[in-house]
């Protein structure tokens, strides 16, 4: 029928037209970058190194393949861990720009080869080398490769925070502890230094200096981190409709990949700890997604219903004009 | 226009009618008021900082609220009927009501020497417990929900006190 | 003088009848508005366009009442309060995203349909012009709109846009800062251009709408066969019984079945996008918060002023601004470049058809490789289509003076 010709031409451009304003057209702005499937034994690393810095980078990686062979002894781990605690508890300082993050779930998201990596040298193992020109003591963890430096104790730790530091860990747990020092997400209501506790204004004047000095508090940690990276970390609110999964996946685990020279660290998440960080970045980016899927079929049914009364109405009003 | 019923067509409509309905029913939700207005109703109020006879205004769910402690002389004032509108906590009693006047809304003037509530728009007359002394206000001013928690009141919250307040008709429901 | 009978029971069809002369409204806007018989879906597309256009107005409605025209409340008040915390926010959200898109693949389609069958000519000239200004105004709803979520394309295409005001080596920069109420786009330029897209811009469409109908009434649709036919004969022939034999069809109830159930079909697809494909109508790049220090690695207009931008784009500042403009306006003067006397679709009307083909395929081209960044071959394809483009428009006057009368 002729009708159905010029419908099956209108779709046709119109499908032409989308496919090459959105699929094609993204495709050649931005370059397609593989992920390693969060596996952490340097190959991206070594691959992106520059020549000076391929072989320290290949030798690093290999000793910690070594340590990974050992066998931990988490009793032995807890006492070697209390050097780790006295940073990374809470309410902890401020280091040379940074918080260090709670470990409490540290077992349970963080990958077991990068846990080994990050405690022999943490700019190596984050992928951030190229940013201590001056060796990477100088980074705010870099005396601990001078504090636990050989293979068993490193090996030990690792296996007590895989046994005493993993347990269930919520979303928005993976997310405080692997990016919330850095990142803020204020639609889920998180500083950089946590929540905004409850305060109250004073009721003659309207001022809750309670409040401003929380303000303040996380403002200078902001500066802080702005003058020790180069730039605010961005708040992760929406980062989830601001950029597609797979970006935000490949560059979770290695920001090098996709932003070359950045100062952010990887991260070292595993499976479960990348799963929990999306799921929350989700929570606050897209909240909308399953009142969506819940609406979507009762809001198509009807109008497909719709479409089938209008036709029969369509017939009935043209059955006697041809 | 058919002399024949035009079946379809009605059909058709009364099947958009129910969409629209579905759309009319989307578009008050979104008339709703937030979540984050409605979790902001609930204010914590420390009775231990009040002094006796001393009206304080706090304020809960953008509104004014009368808290007045009651000194053993204006409790020896009392009957058993304006009793009832006092919260009693830690063998102190406390006048706490919604500070706007009961006929219009405007709110009313503390007068300390006199120990009642005048209010400006009307007239209106309240005593020390926020009883209606004068017309035109149809009864005392309002009682907040309230919860007892120590020596805290959170207003928005409720308790076994409260819901007795309402029972016996001591206030409405704000 | 009016005749008003006494006895008349109060809202009554009698009484309407005698204030509001309900019947003979019902009869020329409906009953006996007649409509050619001879057409096919696309001649739906204009109350598909009306209806989306209410569509976007009522989504607009809501989201209105919770959105927030300060620069540093703009953005949250739509990511966070519309699309979180407001019951059906995001739809409204969504709606209006999609709505906005979809409105212009149907104003092109409408368009591209009165081209191919040459409904500009013959007495539909202020049809078509009308229509033209209703692009522009609908345009400039769009660039307006596109504004207040005060993402970084908002901000970065409000930049762009207003330099081009500048008038390239004219250097009317004190023109640019008079526009945008400021140096750069900051408060000044968000709450104009809230004002333009919630007031100025809807009461001007909705003028334009009325007058677009208003021109369509005396000449009457046009029919897939560009054919001239007496209204009145076979207005007569409908209304003496004979149907079948009738060139026209009234508009309610005939041709509105048509049209109700094409926008069925449409709806279908308008909401698909809305609940599960939305990224093309709602861009990652704008979910980033406006930022004049850091402009995007990527930044494009809407799909739908791509062709535009990319007549923009390959040419040097001063002659790409004169390209741009030209581009603007040409569109208007299709009934008077084209000058063959014919009514009729394309495909009967010689070279015109391969022009009427060309144009669309070189509109398409123009719009990809304004998306696409404007590197290497991308750049010399969009300098090729844009020089298509302009030749197309002086070839149209030679094509169609020569084309045989039919």
């Amino acid at each position: 029928m002729k009708e159905l010709k010029i419908l099956g031409i209108v779709a046709a451009f119109t499908l032409l037209l989308y496919w090459g304003v959105e699929p094609f057209a993204h495709s050649q702005m931005h370059k397609h970058v593989e992920g390693h499937g969060l596996v952490y034994d340097g190959t991206a690393d070594i691959e992106e190194a520059s020549k000076d810095k391929k072989e320290a980078k290949k030798k690093f990686w290999a000793e910690v393949a070594d340590v990974a062979k050992l066998t931990g002894d988490a009793t032995a781990g807890e006492a070697t861990y209390g050097m780790c605690a006295g940073c990374h508890m809470d309410g902890a300082a401020n280091m040379g720009g940074v918080t260090p993050p709670s470990l409490d779930h540290a077992g349970a998201i963080y990958d077991k080869n990068f846990l080994i990596a990050l405690i022999k040298d943490p700019a190596m193992a984050t992928n951030v080398d190229h940013k201590y020109p001056n060796g990477t003591m100088s980074h705010p963890m870099g005396s601990i490769s001078a504090m636990v430096s050989a293979p068993q104790d490193i090996a030990n730790v690792v296996a007590y925070l895989q046994k005493e530091k993993a347990g269930h860990v919520t979303a928005k747990e993976a997310y405080t502890e692997a990016c919330g020092r850095c990142h803020a997400n204020r639609y889920g209501k998180l500083t950089q230094l946590g929540e905004k506790p409850k305060t109250k204004e004073n009721i003659k004047t309207g001022q809750d200096i309670e409040a401003m000095k929380f303000t303040q508090k996380v403002a200078e940690e902001q500066n802080a981190l702005a003058d020790y990276l180069g730039k605010l970390p961005p708040d992760l609110s929406i980062m989830y409709r601001a950029r597609n999964e797979h970006f935000l996946h490949t560059f979770i685990e290695n920001p090098q990949s996709t932003l070359a020279g950045t100062a952010m660290p990887r991260t070292g998440l595993n499976e479960e700890g990348m799963e929990k960080v999306m799921e929350y970045l989700a929570e606050t980016g897209d909240p909308s997604a399953p009142a969506r899927a819940i609406a979507g079929p009762w809001v198509l049914g009807f109008f497909v219903i719709f479409t089938i009364l209008a036709y029969l109405w369509k017939q009935y009003q043209w059955r006697d004009l041809h | 226009m058919s002399n024949r019923r035009d079946f379809m067509g009605m059909a058709l409509g009364g099947f958009t009618a129910l969409g629209g309905l579905g759309a009319l029913m989307a578009m008050k939700k979104t008339w709703d008021p937030l979540p984050s207005v409605k979790s902001a109703g609930f204010t914590t109020i420390d009775l231990k900082d009040y002094k006796e006879n001393e009206l304080v205004t706090e304020k809960w769910r953008g509104k004014p609220i009368f808290v007045l402690k009651q000194s053993k002389e204006l409790m020896a004032k009392t009957t058993d009927e304006t009793k009832k509108r006092l919260i009693e906590v830690n063998g102190d009693h406390y006048m706490v009501c919604v500070g706007l006047c009961t006929h219009l809304g405007c709110i009313p003037g503390y007068d300390k020497a006199n120990e009642s509530f005048l209010c400006a728009c009307h007239g209106g007359v309240y005593d020390a417990t926020a009883m209606v002394t004068k017309a035109p206000p149809p009864r005392g001013l309002d009682i907040p929900p309230f919860k007892i928690e120590g020596t805290k009141l959170v207003l928005g919250g409720t308790c076994p006190e409260y819901e007795k307040m309402l029972a016996d008709g001591t206030t409405l429901k704000v | 003088m009016a005749h008003f009978d006494e006895n008349a029971k109060p809202f009554s069809h009698q009484w309407l009848n005698e204030r509001l002369a309900v019947d003979t409204l019902k009869r020329v806007m409906s009953a006996e508005y007649w409509i050619p018989k001879n057409i096919n879906f696309l001649w739906a597309m204009g109350m598909v366009l009306a209806a989306t256009f209410g569509i976007l107005l009522v989504s607009g409605i809501f989201l209105l009442m919770y959105y927030n025209p300060s620069v540093d409340l703009a953005f949250d008040s739509v990511n966070y309060t519309i699309m979180t915390e407001v019951g059906y926010g995001w739809l409204w959200r969504h709606i209006h995203g999609v709505g906005a898109s979809l409105v212009f693949l149907i104003i092109y389609i409408h368009m591209f349909t009165g081209i191919y069958y040459g409904s500009y000519k013959r007495g539909r000239e202020l049809i078509w012009i009308s229509g033209m200004l209703l692009f522009v105004l609908f345009s400039a709803e769009a660039f307006s709109g596109y504004m207040l979520p005060w993402g970084q394309m908002s901000y970065w295409a409000g930049m762009v846009i207003t330099n081009l005001f500048a008038g390239g080596s004219l250097h009317a920069d004190g023109f640019v800062e008079w526009i945008r109420g400021d140096y750069v786009p900051a408060q000044a330029f968000l709450s104009r251009f809230f004002m333009l897209h919630v007031l100025l811009m809807p009461l001007l469409i909705i003028g334009g709408i009325v007058f677009h109908f208003g021109t369509l009434r005396l000449p009457h649709v046009n029919n897939q066969d560009g054919e001239d036919f007496d209204f009145e004969e076979a207005a007569a022939l409908w209304k003496s019984g004979n149907k079948k034999e009738s060139k026209v069809i009234p508009f309610s109830p005939v041709f509105l079945s048509k049209d109700v159930f094409v926008m069925g079909v449409y709806f279908i697809l308008f909401f698909y996008l809305v609940f599960y494909h939305f990224e093309f109508a709602m861009d990652p790049v704008n979910f980033d918060p406006a930022n004049g220090l850091s402009t995007p690695a990527h930044i494009y207009p809407e799909w739908y002023f791509l062709w535009s931008y990319e007549v923009l784009r390959p040419f040097s500042t001063d002659v790409g601004l004169i390209a741009f403009a030209i581009a603007q306006v040409i569109f208007l003067t299709l009934p008077f470049m084209d000058r063959s006397p014919n009514v009729a679709p394309a495909n009967r009307r010689g070279k015109f058809h391969i022009w009427f083909w060309a144009m669309l395929a070189d509109m398409l081209v123009l719009t990809f490789m304004g998306k696409l960044p404007p590197e290497g071959i991308w750049s010399t394809i969009g300098f090729v289509a844009a020089i298509v483009f302009f030749a197309l428009w002086i070839a149209l006057p030679f094509i169609t003076k020569s084309e045989k009368k039919l």
